[in-house]
């Protein structure tokens, strides 16, 4: 049909049909797509805007019946109280300390496993390979309560008491970071073709020299991709220092603020914003600056490694 | 027979000195691949297969002879054979109104969310998609902050929006004439307001995935669908769905398992109130088995979750070979 | 600089085997070729000598040792590879000079290899650059010049022009050719194209189905073929294969070609076929440039015959003429003045004095 027409329409340029203007519907179209855009980041933007509004504001203004919109005097003071806090900066110090240790674990232990996944074989590698996968499945609510029992196990054989101390996180937070890096890895591995390993060998490059001087430099995108998820994941996590840790010196951040600064019915609302705040920064301004990084290693996941 | 050939007609030499057994075998490539995957196969196996385990043992368990009156259907039955039948911490909870309670809410909870969560995902990766692109980046970077703030700091956030007595939310609606509404107070709203901040939190990801797929769809099938005579609606029902299935599929199942085991944002939000109504799995686990110290009762709860995660693991499984011999 | 032998050469991948023992000897300075059709075997053969592939059977050795359990970086060799492998992340001096690097050698040493290499190469004012910003052809380059500053016993190429657009192909395989001839290693070269094959090597390898079909010189291949296989596989358009029939006749032999057209033996030859008379299966083979129009040739055994061509496709310099005899498509080089046209009919004449006569193994008689 398209053929005729245009045929006839060649020799004919004539127009039949009042068409509206295709220009003027892609305008209206992009105008659509703002408008609701705009209303879309409103929503998704207004808990973290509420909590930077929440904490400039003195308790007397939180508690008085003004519009919780708008800041009438605003106040440094509950940042200036909370970085004074000794338990508010040892949480800080905790989590900074867990998260550092546990990108580190998970690097040292998902690299070198993904490079033997992806490209030197043994027995059982590709059965692995898919336990792998599946493991970053289970989720960390399943595990929390044999893992209490099995630490509280573990001190009464051992005496080594591993419950209440902020290292117990090394232990269990690689549960959570480890699968997926090592699944991101592979992916990545996976991508640098076969003849660069090879070359590698030829101009005599050991297994170990080949991962360290070849595939890390090359790799080093999904390896930035894999590091950041780690760190969120591990400065996010809340159930397992929440089941595992309690004295105030040993909590994390997440933990910290929402049990100590929440103690019973009064709810020091200016503060509980500004903790909460400054503890998703971190996240955020990595997020902010490695953002492409960031989206790779999250859509990485979908992806056969 | 090669050996023969050798001597007779070529001018081989065969290297005399061969390295021991025990080195060669230190050598080889796959004992090495093996060495360096022992870490994550320690890991795999102590930290996460065996716990999973041990939780089946542990929920086999009674915690004391006071649980057992209450739990054991076998009392007819000689104690020595009753208290070694298994599944005892199962009878108990299917007894219990709460447990019901749970499992309704833990199943209206992981549904509704992951079905918001891709709707509103694949509406707003539209959009992104629709803008030049030179704008996309911005939005999308907006975007997806709800899903990088931890989620207990921004239930945190939405519990202040909630408050009670303080909410933002109930001055604008009163500013518009309308009650006050009992965000965490009342059980439906309750359940609303854990949905609603799970979906703040999840559809980003539905958004960024989604976006990433769009963008993998080449133009040239767009602009065929138009020659065809497909219009907007047709394009999106017959290109763009059909291109998307694997990871629209792959998502939604990733976040079916996300959301059901979730913690965070029900534990912070609501607690699991009002009256046990927001419960999920694991919130009403950590309160039974660590809160409540009955541990072989905890693991007996979290470990219904396992058969639709395990489902869902299987298709998840399924989508993703599929995609990578796609690929 | 040394040989290299295979004894016996077999690959077997589960069941498969892939090569299916080889035996070949290199020689000092020779350039070899390996060539035949993917999956025959050649670059298994190739990465079994750089070490990269166990082998099943047999021996390989190099410069008179066994390298059998040798792993490669021990070997001295040097690979060219098909995407180059060149390492994204190092410039082009880093690239060359990772090998020696890694060997700890000194490192004016390794300055003074990179530059001659990168003189020889012509490739000076790329040191500094990363693969990225280089052309295909460069890359090519750099990738040789990875192979010559470890100045190796033996350089292995597998298949490095198939990445190339046709024009550099051409170009860098001169340009190869050169650089053999300035630094002389010993080279096993692997290509599925006949040309490269034919242009590059001073010996031929055919291989098919994980055997060696014909070792020799390109000339040698070309002119005396000694299967059915080396016959089709060299020369471009290929060889015309038909089903004949070969007859006593009063005046020697003749092959019937279909029931119109028959065509006597040259003299030369009725004694090496008297034996097959009769026989099943047999098959001529002319190749395309013997089959030329009638006007252009005449002399002996040159036999002429009238056929409705298919197709024709114009050359300039010459037509290539298309047509169907007992059910073969057939192809013939004609003047671009025979006045050939599609469909039409043209007197062409067969030189049986370049014939094949091949018998229904595929052995060329």
């Amino acid at each position: 049909m398209t053929a005729a027409a245009m045929a006839s329409d060649k020799s004919a340029p004539t127009r039949k049909v009042q068409y509206g203007s295709m220009s003027r519907d892609r305008a209206w179209a992009l105008r659509w797509s703002y408008f609701f855009l705009v209303i879309f980041a409103a929503f998704f933007l207004l808990p973290p805007i509420y909590m930077f509004i929440t904490s400039l504001k003195t308790s007397a203004e939180i508690s008085a019946a003004t519009n919780p919109w708008w800041v009438y005097n605003p106040t440094l003071s509950n940042y200036a109280e909370l970085l004074t806090k000794p338990e508010y900066l040892t949480f800080f110090k905790n989590s900074v300390i867990v998260s550092v240790f546990v990108v580190t674990i998970t690097m040292l232990i998902s690299i070198p496993a993904a490079f033997a996944l992806s490209r030197m074989r043994f027995w059982g590698s590709a059965t692995l390979a898919t336990g792998v996968f599946l493991t970053y499945l289970v989720p960390d609510t399943l595990l929390f309560i044999p893992m209490f029992k099995m630490f509280a196990v573990f001190h009464e054989i051992t005496g080594i008491q591993l419950l209440n101390r902020w290292w117990v996180l090394l232990v269990v937070y690689p549960t959570l970071t480890v699968p997926f890096c090592t699944w991101i890895m592979i992916g990545y591995f996976a991508s640098i073709p076969k003849e660069l390993d090879e070359a590698a060998i030829i101009d005599g490059a050991s297994w170990f020299q080949t991962l360290t001087r070849i595939f890390v430099p090359v790799a080093l995108p999904g390896i930035i991709a894999a590091t950041i998820f780690a760190f969120t994941v591990s400065w996010a996590q809340f159930l397992y220092p929440l089941a595992f840790t309690t004295s105030v010196d040993q909590l994390v951040l997440p933990v910290g603020i929402i049990t100590t600064l929440i103690r019973g019915d009064v709810f020091a609302w200016g503060q509980i914003m500004t903790g909460a705040l400054l503890g998703a920064l971190p996240p955020l301004i990595i997020y902010a600056f490695l953002m492409d990084y960031y989206i790779a290693g999250l859509t990485a996941g979908a992806t056969k490694g | 027979m090669a050996d023969a050939v050798l001597t007779s007609s070529s001018p081989v030499r065969r290297a005399t000195a061969r390295p021991g057994a025990i080195r060669r075998f230190f050598q080889r490539k796959s004992t090495i691949a093996f060495l360096m995957a022992l870490p994550l196969i320690l890991l795999i196996f102590g930290l996460v297969i065996y716990p999973a385990f041990y939780a089946i043992y542990l929920s086999m368990l009674r915690k004391s002879m006071t649980s057992i009156a209450w739990m054991r259907n076998c009392s007819w039955l000689p104690d020595a054979i009753c208290t070694r039948i298994p599944f005892g911490n199962m009878q108990f909870l299917f007894t219990r109104e709460t447990f019901w309670m749970v499992v309704y809410q833990s199943c209206l909870f992981a549904i509704t969310a992951v079905i918001f969560k891709a709707i509103f995902g694949f509406i707003i990766a539209h959009f992104v998609h629709n803008i030049p692109a030179k704008g996309q980046r911005k939005w999308r970077g907006m975007l997806l902050i709800p899903w990088v703030i931890p989620p207990a700091m921004s239930t945190l956030a939405w519990l202040w929006l909630f408050d009670p007595s303080y909410s933002a939310f109930n001055y604008i609606l009163s500013g518009m004439g309308f009650g006050r509404i009992p965000w965490t107070g009342d059980a439906s709203w309750a359940r609303f307001s854990v949905i609603l901040v799970n979906i703040w939190v999840g559809a980003p990801f539905f958004m960024i995935m989604y976006l990433a797929a769009l963008k993998s769809v080449p133009d040239q099938l767009y602009e065929a669908a138009e020659i065809d005579g497909a219009n907007w609606w047709q394009r999106i029902w017959y290109v763009t769905l059909p291109m998307m299935r694997n990871i629209i599929a792959i998502t939604a199942l990733f976040s079916t398992i996300v959301t059901f085991a979730n913690f965070d944002i029900v534990r912070v939000l609501t607690a699991g109130g009002p009256l046990d109504q927001t419960h999920l799995f694991a919130t009403w686990a950590f309160r039974l088995g660590i809160e409540g110290g009955d541990i072989p009762l905890g693991a007996s709860v979290s470990l219904f979750m396992v058969p639709i995660l395990a489902v869902a693991a299987v298709f998840i499984l399924r989508d993703i070979n599929q995609r990578g011999n796609e690929a | 600089m040394a040989g290299v032998t295979l004894r016996n050469i077999v690959k077997r991948y589960g069941d498969v085997e892939a090569v299916r023992g080889i035996n070949l000897d290199i020689a000092d300075e020779e350039f070899v070729v390996l060539v035949g059709p993917s999956g025959c075997g050649k670059s298994t053969t190739l990465r079994m000598i750089a070490g990269l592939e166990d082998i099943s059977d047999g021996d390989i050795a190099i410069d008179g040792d066994v390298v059998n359990d040798v792993p490669p970086k021990d070997r001295d060799i040097a690979m060219v590879f098909q995407n180059y492998a060149l390492y994204p992340h190092m410039t082009v001096a880093e690239n060359m000079s990772f090998g020696l690097r890694l060997k700890r050698y000194p490192k004016a040493e390794i300055k003074a290899r990179v530059d001659e290499a990168a003189r020889i190469l012509d490739i000076r004012e790329l040191l500094d650059r990363k693969p990225k910003a280089l052309s295909g052809g460069q890359r090519q380059r750099v990738a040789m010049g990875r192979a010559i500053v470890r100045n190796p016993k033996v350089f292995l190429f597998d298949e490095p022009l198939s990445n190339l657009d046709a024009k550099l192909r051409v170009q860098m395989r001169t340009e190869i050719k050169k650089v053999h001839l300035k630094v002389r290693t010993t080279t096993v070269y692997v290509t599925h194209d006949q040309v490269e094959a034919m242009t590059l090597a001073d010996r031929v390898v055919v291989m098919n189905h994980g055997r060696i079909e014909q070792i020799g010189p390109p000339n040698e291949l070309y002119h005396h073929p000694r299967t059915r296989f080396v016959a089709g596989f060299i020369g471009s358009p290929a060889m015309n294969f038909i089903p004949v029939q070969l007859e006593q006749a009063s005046g020697g032999l003749t092959m019937r070609l279909s029931d119109t057209i028959a065509m006597p033996v040259p003299a030369a030859r009725t004694e090496r076929y008297k034996a097959h008379v009769g026989q099943s299966g047999l098959v001529l083979g002319v190749r395309p440039e013997h089959i030329t129009d009638a006007q252009s040739a005449s002399g002996a055994n040159i036999v002429p015959f009238d056929i409705r061509l298919d197709v024709i496709e114009p050359m300039g310099n010459e037509t290539l003429v298309y047509f169907t005899l007992s059910g073969e498509t057939m192809c013939g080089r004609v003047s671009p003045e025979a006045g050939a046209a599609d469909g039409e009919p043209l007197k062409l004449a067969a030189n049986l004095n370049h014939m094949h006569l091949i018998d229904a193994k595929g052995e060329v008689l």
